[in-house]
């Protein structure tokens, strides 16, 4: 094949793509027009039905429940590679956590002092948004990676030591565990009292959006709140560990 | 099931406003994802990437997405630069 046939070719080709693609966008609907009557009903019945007022939490915990399990397990099949891939292999030797410290460059006082500062504030937000699903914008994902990040501030702030000391790895793992089982177990629960799996079955309390209202929507949401904390903790400690511990060579 | 709950927002924004906000922000996202992908220094790309993380968040809450905008605040503009970054570093300490 010559490279002018090819270059026809190619043109033909291209073309051809262009044409598919004008066509494909002349017949998309206009910017934010939504035609499917779903969305519509979720919004008017959402909140009167869960009685939670953050009804993306409702869909995501509730009416589409079992597919947030499925993520759920995503996450934490993921996490759990992680740890498989970066496990401690034979021919590497891991130096001690104290050496590197004490050869680390000094973190910058502006760093640390942000880091102390934001630290609190973070745990407290990121808390909130996972154990009130019930109001919007919150919800155990957001709330889970938002405590993630109060863990990597530590670590920016140049205490590798106190990251390693208030994340092990064992409990970082038990915690992942206890999420995901808990998650699973409320529907299962719902299953052991005769109904469909993840049917909400608590007390939906009394007025919409309060600390004790929507049911098995704020419960599940603490459950993915953890796992998610947990395994954003996993794997980024795991690659801390992997950059400054792990070296290459036998003991 | 209550139908006076159902959809009611308490403050209104003029119209024009909200379509300017949120055709700038897709403006700066273009730019943005173009600037991520002409940086070639991992490092800066890196850097730009955490950047173009926030401007995705202000892009989430323009279109109404507050739950959104946090997870990509915390994922897209902190740990993901952060596990890349820790990625470099030990691949730069192989290289040695």
């Amino acid at each position: 094949m010559t490279p002018a046939l090819r270059r026809w070719i190619f043109l033909a080709g291209a073309a051809g793509l262009v044409a598919f693609y004008l066509w494909g966008l002349v017949g998309l609907p206009g910017f934010g027009d939504y035609p499917g009557p779903y969305g519509d009903i979720i919004n008017r019945i959402a909140v009167g039905q869960t009685n939670a007022t953050g009804v993306v939490s409702a869909v995501n915990f509730e009416y589409r429940g079992i597919d947030t399990v499925g993520e759920e397990f995503i996450l934490f099949v993921a996490a759990a590679g992680v740890s498989v891939v970066l496990r401690h292999l034979r021919s590497e030797r891991e130096r001690e956590a104290l050496d590197e410290a004490r050869e680390a460059p000094p973190t910058s006082d502006a760093v640390r002092y942000v880091a102390l500062i934001l630290t609190g504030p973070i745990v407290v937000f990121g808390w909130w948004l996972a154990s009130h699903a019930q109001t919007s914008p919150s919800g155990g994902f957001q709330g889970g990676v938002v405590l993630t990040t109060a863990f990597v501030l530590i670590y920016l702030a140049g205490q590798f030591l106190a990251f390693q000391r208030i994340s092990p790895t064992d409990l970082t793992e038990a915690v992942e565990a206890v999420g995901a089982g808990g998650f699973a177990a409320v529907g299962v629960g719902a299953v052991a009292l005769g109904l469909a799996y993840l049917t909400n079955f608590l007390p939906l309390g009394s007025t919409p959006g309060g600390v004790f209202s929507s049911g098995t929507i704020a419960l599940i949401s603490f459950f993915v709140g953890i796992e998610v904390a947990a395994a954003f903790v996993l794997i980024v400690g795991e690659l801390v560990e992997q950059t400054l511990l792990v070296r290459e060579g036998t003991k | 099931m209550n139908p006076a709950l159902a959809v009611v927002t308490p403050y209104t924004v003029p119209a024009g406003l909200m379509d300017a906000l949120q055709v700038t922000v897709l403006v700066l996202i273009a730019a943005g994802a173009t600037a991520v992908v002409v940086i070639r220094e991992p490092v800066r790309q890196v850097i730009a990437l955490s950047a173009y993380g926030v401007l995705l968040a202000v892009l989430f809450l323009a279109f109404q997405a507050p739950d959104v905008t946090l997870s990509e605040l915390t994922v897209g503009s902190v740990v993901l630069p952060m596990l890349l970054l820790l990625t470099l570093a030990k691949v730069r300490r192989r290289e040695k």
